[in-house]
């Protein structure tokens, strides 16, 4: 056993490596930058060397050696199968129907899944003006499922969005919605009857308590919570060998 | 006819007070040299179209270019927020700012109606979300099989501004890499300027390239590092550094203000 197995991990990097292992080889996701982006190019580099990363600039395919620092860096561009456009790769190939699963992070979730990434406070005089939809409202309804990965606290896991800009159980597409939210504590499944989230893994190092304390609604805990796995040494391994994009050009 | 002029003269000629303007390029290719000349020549209350208003957005707001802006997502990608942007929409400075939100996909299906001259686009989406009630959307049922579409309006602005990486010297223009939405915009658009990093006296046709005609575009102007730090592919790389560090340059309005003097305003150091 290599001397991995005693290092310490962050939060940050169970998140990736819980999320990375619900990921299937051949498994075609649409990534956004981040944690998502990290998770994906870490089931890559482990179990699913044949996982399709697709990025909304268009880049079909993308093998990026080096984290990207936006969609559209140009090593996704080199490494792609294809390079599309934008009108394509919205109207074809997302709203299409071609994706297995597409990543979605945001300010705010609540116990059904829907998300904001618009505004905190009102509309027309945010408190903070967030980046908005992007790719979000069609990413929640036409992947074939989304995964969330959002750190649980009561500011984010709320019980009423101040706005909803993506829809957690989207009605008449294609899609099955939110399918999982994986946080800092553990992971989140909505109830096969009322779509409502619930608490069915615990990561380790994390507690229940934590868990109801994160979040600003009333927390259901599955009765056969399962307790997560910690990262194994191969997974560190990998996770930390995913370098940023080079970051230190004269500027 | 594209006519190849000073970058200087396109935007003096082409690009007026209260226009609606779109500089695009997703991620790649974005015209930063172009924005810095609207910057300096003070054009004032454009309605400023792009999918991803990212720092030269952030820079031609807090520089007080803008009266509306129509987008999909606003933000420094991978960094943070855009501050110029936050304090124009959540404290008016340096002036109010109207905001027009779309999804991505919205938005995409929008400009190719503009370039399809179409007076709408589809796409399936926005229900369910609050958006519907916040951008320009109406819902439509499909003749044929009765399902529920939505329709986005069509976008067509007055001046459509793209980067390339290549014109001859006949004005033809061609760009590769990840495309974006560019060629939907320059045809969308009643006017095109197109700046790009260099003239080269013949195009090599590239596979998969995306091909502008002189026939349309308005004014081609040369701009080497025009994207800059974007990039331009096959000729320099994105600087990544370079967005990090502009999410502490924006932060402070006098700092903002400083470095935008010192960076753009000042034509010696125009070349940022």
């Amino acid at each position: 056993m290599t001397q991995l197995e005693t290092v310490t991990y962050t939060a940050d990097e169970m998140m990736a490596v819980a999320a990375a292992r619900r990921l299937r080889n051949g498994t075609v996701c649409f990534v956004g930058i981040g944690l998502p982006s990290r998770a994906a190019n870490l089931a890559r580099a482990t179990h699913a060397p044949d996982c399709v990363l697709i990025y909304e600039s268009g880049a079909i395919g993308a093998k990026p050696a080096h984290l990207p620092l936006s969609i559209g860096d140009g090593e996704l561009a080199e490494t792609a199968d294809a390079v599309v456009s934008v009108p394509e790769i919205f109207s074809y190939w997302l709203q299409g129907g071609w994706i297995d699963v597409g990543f979605l992070g945001a300010a705010q979730i609540d116990a059904q899944g829907n998300l904001n990434s618009t505004v905190i406070g009102d509309y027309a005089r945010p408190k903070v003006r967030l980046p908005g939809a992007g790719g979000a409202p069609e990413i929640a309804a036409w992947c074939r499922e989304t995964f969330v990965m959002l750190r649980q606290t009561p500011r984010a896991f709320v019980e009423r969005l101040d706005f909803l800009t993506s829809v957690g159980r989207p009605r008449g597409s294609g899609g099955s919605g939110v399918t999982c939210v994986v946080t800092d504590l553990g992971v989140l499944e909505p109830d096969r009857q009322t779509g409502e989230l619930v608490f069915t893994e615990l990561h380790p190092d994390a507690s229940v308590d934590e868990a109801h304390e994160a979040t600003g609604w009333e927390l259901r805990v599955a009765p056969d919570l399962r307790l997560g796995r910690p990262p194994t040494a191969e997974e560190l391994q990998a996770l930390r060998a995913l370098k940023p994009a080079n970051q230190d050009t004269v500027g | 006819m594209a006519e190849i002029v000073p970058l200087a003269d396109a935007v003096r000629e082409l690009v007026h007070d209260g226009d609606v303007v779109a500089l695009e390029g997703f991620t790649h290719l974005i015209p930063h040299a172009a924005g810095h000349e609207l910057i300096r020549q003070e054009r004032r209350e454009l309605t400023l179209v792009r999918m991803t208003p990212d720092v030269i957005y952030d820079q031609l707001i807090g520089m007080g270019c803008a009266r509306k802006l129509v987008f999909s997502w606003g933000g420094n990608p991978g960094v943070g927020s855009l501050h110029r942007l936050r304090d124009a929409v959540e404290h008016d400075w340096p002036a109010p700012l109207e905001l027009e939100e779309h999804s991505h996909a919205g938005m995409a299906a929008a400009y190719a109606a503009g370039a399809a001259k179409l007076p709408f686009g589809i796409v399936r989406g926005y229900e369910g979300t609050n958006l519907a009630e916040r951008t320009r959307v109406a819902w439509i049922t499909c003749p044929f099989t009765g399902e529920q579409v939505a329709a986005v309006p069509a976008i067509r602005p007055d001046v459509g501004i793209v980067h390339a990486q290549q014109a001859d010297e006949a004005g033809n223009v061609q760009l590769w890499g990840i495309s974006g939405i560019q060629k939907e915009v320059v045809l969308g658009s009643s006017r095109s300027i197109v700046t790009v990093e260099e003239i080269v006296p013949r195009l090599e046709p590239r596979a998969n390239a995306v091909f502008l005609p002189a026939w349309t575009i308005t004014a081609v102007a040369v701009a080497p590092g025009g994207a800059h730090p974007s990039y331009a592919h096959g000729y320099y790389d994105r600087d990544n550094a370079f967005y990090v560090r502009w999410h502490e340059i924006s932060r402070d309005r006098d700092r903002f203000r400083e470095w935008m003097q010192r960076h753009v305003l000042e034509p010696e150091a125009a070349a940022v």
